[in-house]
């Protein structure tokens, strides 16, 4: 019997969609039975949303104030305890699941699997390694397997159920070590980088933090998300949660607008899931135009304007 | 003295374009140069300046690997280390992050470090997993993706860069912390410390001595080159490329 545990990943009032992508590699395993477990102070709203994803078969609350920011320290005791009937834990390769799952695996002394890009079997998977330069296969051989996903790679599961939703009681000893202070996150009405189906994403070559907000007039005439190539995070252009590549974000949009990008192997890396690759660069040998399916050579700042009018 | 733990580990340098072996069985690093992990030279850039902030501190660098990596270990000591552990396993099979966790927490109970500072992921397997194990198995906080590190008596806080922006923690010493990219810029080694470098303490343990039976639970069955994507097709200008984008249903 294979029976998955999924961690939700949520900001307290809506669920983020890397969770549905997350049903649908746990659903690729034959035979799973899904529990998606919300941890919160107040999970009411999130569990309502993790129950209307088809495939999934059971929705978890576990409350408590403690849970109202997450931390990996007071998680993953929780996690741990709740996994005692289920074969494989896992939650999103974002930075919440990265931080998360390596404590609940280490507590559990489960294996992880970092990266799940593709499901052969319920211990057999996928995963880049090199910064994508590679794809190795690896076979697990524990009673308990923890596991990251990457999101580029799956689908978000559709809109089903809705299914049960349970409170449960966790009994784990909260270390009080660890303390959350502020996370600052600029509002934005954008769409979510991690899951947008457009972007528009800008590189070293806009020059300046001003020039790089002409970007943000475009993905909106698109509908877009925006995003950045570390030269431009590293820069002071973006804020870091803008990045796209090996340590930044990996998506798979169906548009990928890149401006002004090289194409550094670590930038590719985040986007090889892309549908449709678009660069603009001035550069004509530039690496981006390797992989891109619409290159345009030419000044960004002439051409910008142009789709500006056209769009 | 305080004591600082950082974790070095021997990967393909950065700028090397990898290959796979042509039996699939692995990547070639035969005759291919290797470099401390980046995300290992900024935990020890991070050190250094914590000390150089007025910290007395012990920096000790802990690597796990083959005796080759005494070289990564001797950069290490170049940049400003105090001295240097290397474990070393008996076989050439990759060391499960599990593994690497546990050896580390050996090392913690040895050294009684206040702070242990590691990269957030090697760039060879990509896991993101022994900082967070460490701290796990010690019971001590974690605060990893730091781009910030303050340390002010027993407490420490940190700026970590998460998908939503940027969270700061606050978490009691000791603890583990594992860097991200923007936490700082690794100094150039100079030639004299190259030199002085050669005498300071470098201890090989080899991994039996420490009592840790190797985990084998994640078996590498197959290698691949990623699928490759296709060059397309250049368009003269911006009218051209909404065009197309709109032939293809895209806008």
């Amino acid at each position: 019997m294979t029976r998955i545990l999924l961690i939700a990943e949520h900001d307290g009032t809506g669920l983020n969609p890397a969770t549905a992508r997350c049903v649908s590699c746990a659903a690729g395993i034959a035979g799973a039975e899904i529990s998606v477990a919300v941890f919160a102070a107040d999970a009411a709203a999130v569990a309502a949303q993790a129950a209307r994803l088809a495939g999934v078969n059971r929705v978890l609350k576990v409350e408590n104030p403690a849970n109202a920011h997450p931390l990996a320290a007071v998680l993953a005791p929780q996690v741990a305890a709740l996994a005692a009937a289920y074969t494989h834990v896992l939650a999103p390769s974002t930075t919440f699941g990265k931080d998360l799952m390596p404590r609940v695996a280490a507590l559990l002394d489960a294996p992880q699997v970092s990266d799940i890009m593709a499901v052969e079997s319920a211990t057999r998977f996928r995963r880049p390694i090199y910064a994508g330069n590679a794809i190795v296969t690896v076979e697990v051989s524990a009673p308990k397997i923890t596991g990251t996903v990457r999101t580029a790679s799956f689908t978000a599961a559709p809109a089903g159920g809705p299914a049960p939703i349970e409170a449960v009681a966790v009994s784990a000893d909260l270390p009080s070590h660890t303390r959350f202070v502020s996370v600052s996150a600029p509002a934005s009405d954008r769409p979510d980088l991690q899951t947008a189906r457009r972007v528009v994403s800008g590189g070293r070559a806009l020059g300046s933090a001003e020039n790089f907000r002409q970007l943000y007039a475009l993905a909106d005439r698109l509908g877009a998300a925006v995003g950045a190539s570390r030269a431009a995070v590293d820069a002071g252009y973006a804020p870091n949660e803008l990045q796209v590549g090996q340590t930044g974000k990996i998506i798979a949009p169906e548009l990928y607008i890149a401006i002004g990008i090289s194409g550094a192997i670590q930038h590719l890396t985040g986007i090889k899931d892309a549908r449709t690759i678009v660069a603009i660069n001035k550069d004509a040998e530039a690496p981006i135009f390797e992989v891109a399916d619409f290159g345009l050579v030419g000044d960004l700042f002439e051409i910008l304007p142009q789709l500006q009018q056209l769009l | 003295m305080t004591r600082i733990l950082v974790g070095i580990k021997r990967v393909v340098d950065y700028n090397v374009r990898i290959r796979l072996r042509p039996d699939g069985s692995g990547v070639a690093t035969d005759g291919v140069k290797m470099s401390i992990n980046p995300f290992d030279e900024i935990a020890l850039e991070e050190a250094l300046r914590i000390r150089e902030g007025g910290l007395e501190a012990e920096i000790i660098v802990a690597s796990i690997g083959p005796a080759d990596a005494q070289q990564q270990l001797r950069t290490a000591l170049a940049m400003g280390a105090d001295r240097a552990v290397l474990v070393e396993p008996a076989a050439a099979a990759a060391v499960e992050p599990m593994t690497a966790a546990r050896i580390l927490l050996k090392l913690v109970e040895r050294e009684q470090p206040q702070i242990v500072i590691l990269g957030k992921q090697a760039i060879d397997d990509d896991n993101n997993q022994t900082g967070q194990m460490l701290a796990a198995l010690w019971d001590r906080p974690q605060a990893t993706f730091a781009s910030k590190i303050v340390i002010e008596g027993a407490l420490a806080t940190v700026t970590r860069e998460v998908d939503a922006g940027l969270e700061t923690l606050q978490v009691d010493l000791p603890a583990v912390f594992t860097t991200d990219l923007r936490l700082n810029e690794p100094r150039y080694v100079k030639l004299p410390d190259i030199m002085k470098a050669k005498k300071k303490p470098l201890e090989v343990l080899p991994l039996a001595q420490l009592g840790i039976e190797p985990a084998s639970r994640l078996k590498a069955v197959k290698f691949e080159p990623p699928p490759q994507r296709h060059k397309g097709v250049r368009v003269k200008d911006a009218a051209e490329l909404v065009s197309a984008l709109k032939g293809r249903g895209l806008l």
